[in-house]
């Protein structure tokens, strides 16, 4: 099956415009596969299940690269890799859940490759990066030949693996917005290990509080339990406007059941992941804030 | 770009130019074009590490790299750690602290270790960096402590001022950082008493 690769085409355009060109719809060739960092590209390439046979090199494209941290927003260009994530200064800062979801992609040899955009428009529903993007409303900016658009992250997937694009769009950047100054950012992900693990169950939280402490801001997203990364919406819910408290919490548990649909797969079971996602919210909202366990 | 591509790349110090299909996994063109078989396969889909090359000098997983992206770079395998067939520090303590058994990871475990050691330069890193510089290679022999304390060794070895006695810092027992001060000693001796090697090998290698 490798010795197919011999037989591969790779179109390398120079330009961001060139690369829109041969994504547009023409009758005569096959559109092609963007092809970045390779990193879950080449393992289907591998195993011998894609059956495209011309790629899009974007990795030459510098429109697709670089990292802007505005006021209101960091922006991160397509090509922005889980290495260069971890690493800035301003985003360890002010993203810091995504920060520590960079540093748990793989292992250094794949956050040295693998893309944002990547884990993005590859849509597994256990792609590490994706719980934060949803809890921190990123959007997503794309462009075709025929103009560019922003889709909010949380709108991006219509369901397993499919995403709200279309053929001929490819991602150009994704903003982050800054949470409110005193928010509380986590990330977690459980796997069989530390590195290079596909997740169990992955998690990122995001907290804020007015000055009476009640919770404003209540952002519970999720992936590997769902056929897409998701929002626990009705657990979200018991938190808005109440102070902390054991009993939120615990409304808020018991919500998260009607929000996930965990399933059993090779790595872990339904019962183990709705246990774990359980576990993952417990353990945020305590590191949120201490009086959600009063009492307990 | 079909067909094949004229690829130039420095391969351990040496520029290289192969003619080769542009989604040629990097890891093949190494072993099948150049005959750099140091670097070896193992699970072909990113997560065990065998296949680590330094490329621009950072570790990637060369089954995951089409050639095409590597053209015009710089490539580092487990070849090109030796200085002149002499073993590198970090393989003279591979050596003496027995942290290679099958030696199927080991070429990638170097290739990781040596990326650590020199962002580290010159300090000894803890127990914990290593661990984390080299999550990304499985090996299925050593249980990884003989390899976390070459690693560390060779940092110790290196240090013009090492003392065996500070070299144990960072490691999570008193033990490992006896066997890190000791295997340290052996390398740095072992260095100095290697053997000078052959002319004939050393002009091949330095063509």
């Amino acid at each position: 099956m490798r010795s197919a690769l011999s037989k591969l085409e790779v179109v390398r355009p120079r330009r961001l415009t060139e690369a829109l060109s041969e994504m547009a719809e023409a009758a005569s060739r096959e559109r092609p596969t963007p092809i970045a960092g390779g990193t879950d590209l080449f393992v289907y390439l591998n195993a011998g299940e894609l059956g495209a046979t011309r790629y899009l090199d974007l990795l030459g494209l510098r429109e697709l690269r670089g990292i802007q941290v505005r006021r209101d927003a960091v922006v991160l260009g397509a090509l922005t890799t889980f290495h260069e994530i971890r690493t800035h200064p301003a985003i360890v800062r002010r993203l810091p859940s995504l920060a520590a979801a960079a540093a748990e992609v793989g292992a250094l040899q794949i956050q040295h490759r693998a893309t944002i955009a990547g884990n993005v428009a590859n849509a597994s529903p256990a792609g590490d990066s994706l719980p934060v993007l949803l809890a921190h409303d990123a959007v997503v900016h794309v462009r075709s030949v025929r103009g560019e658009r922003a889709i909010p992250f949380e709108r991006l997937y219509t369901g397993y693996r499919t995403l709200a694009t279309d053929p001929d769009e490819l991602i150009t950047a994704i903003s982050i917005p800054t949470p409110p100054s005193g928010a509380f950012a986590f990330f977690r992900k459980v796997g069989t290990r530390r590195a290079q693990s596909i997740s169990k169950v992955v998690f990122a939280g995001l907290l804020a509080s007015d000055k009476r402490h009640r919770s404003v801001l209540v952002r519970f997203a999720y992936g590997s339990v769902a056929p897409t990364p998701v929002r626990a919406r009705n657990a979200e819910q018991a938190l808005i406007g109440e102070p902390p408290s054991a009993a939120a919490a615990a409304r808020a548990q018991q919500a998260l059941a009607r929000d996930i649909a965990p399933i059993d797969d090779i790595r872990s079971e339904r019962d183990y992941r709705m246990t774990v996602a359980g576990n993952v919210l417990d353990q945020f909202l305590r590191a949120a804030d201490p009086r959600f366990m009063r009492g307990s | 770009m079909t067909g094949r591509v004229d690829l130039k790349l420095v391969v351990n110090g040496r520029a290289r130019r192969v003619l080769v299909p542009p989604m040629k996994r990097l890891l093949d063109v190494l072993r099948q074009d150049l005959g750099l078989t140091g670097t070896k396969e193992g699970c072909g889909e990113g997560e065990c590490g065998a296949c680590t090359v330094l490329l621009d000098g950072v570790s990637v997983n060369s089954c995951l790299v089409p050639a095409f992206q590597a053209d015009g770079q710089k490539v580092v395998t487990v070849e090109g750690l030796a200085v002149r067939s002499k073993l590198s520090r970090l393989q003279q303590a591979f050596v003496e602290m027995g942290a290679a058994q099958c030696g199927i990871c080991t070429p990638g475990i170097l290739v990781s270790a040596r990326e650590l050691l020199a962002r580290s330069s010159g300090r000894v890193p803890s127990e914990a960096e290593v661990r984390e510089a080299l999550a990304g290679n499985l090996c299925r022999c050593t249980g990884y402590q003989k390899i976390v304390d070459a690693v560390r060794a060779a940092a110790a070895a290196g240090r013009r001022t090492s003392k065996p006695r500070r070299a144990g810092r960072g490691a999570r027992t008193a033990s490992a950082a006896r066997r890190v001060a000791s295997g340290a000693r052996r390398t740095a001796s072992a260095a100095r008493l290697a053997p000078a090697r052959r002319a004939g090998a050393r002009s091949r290698r330095r063509a």
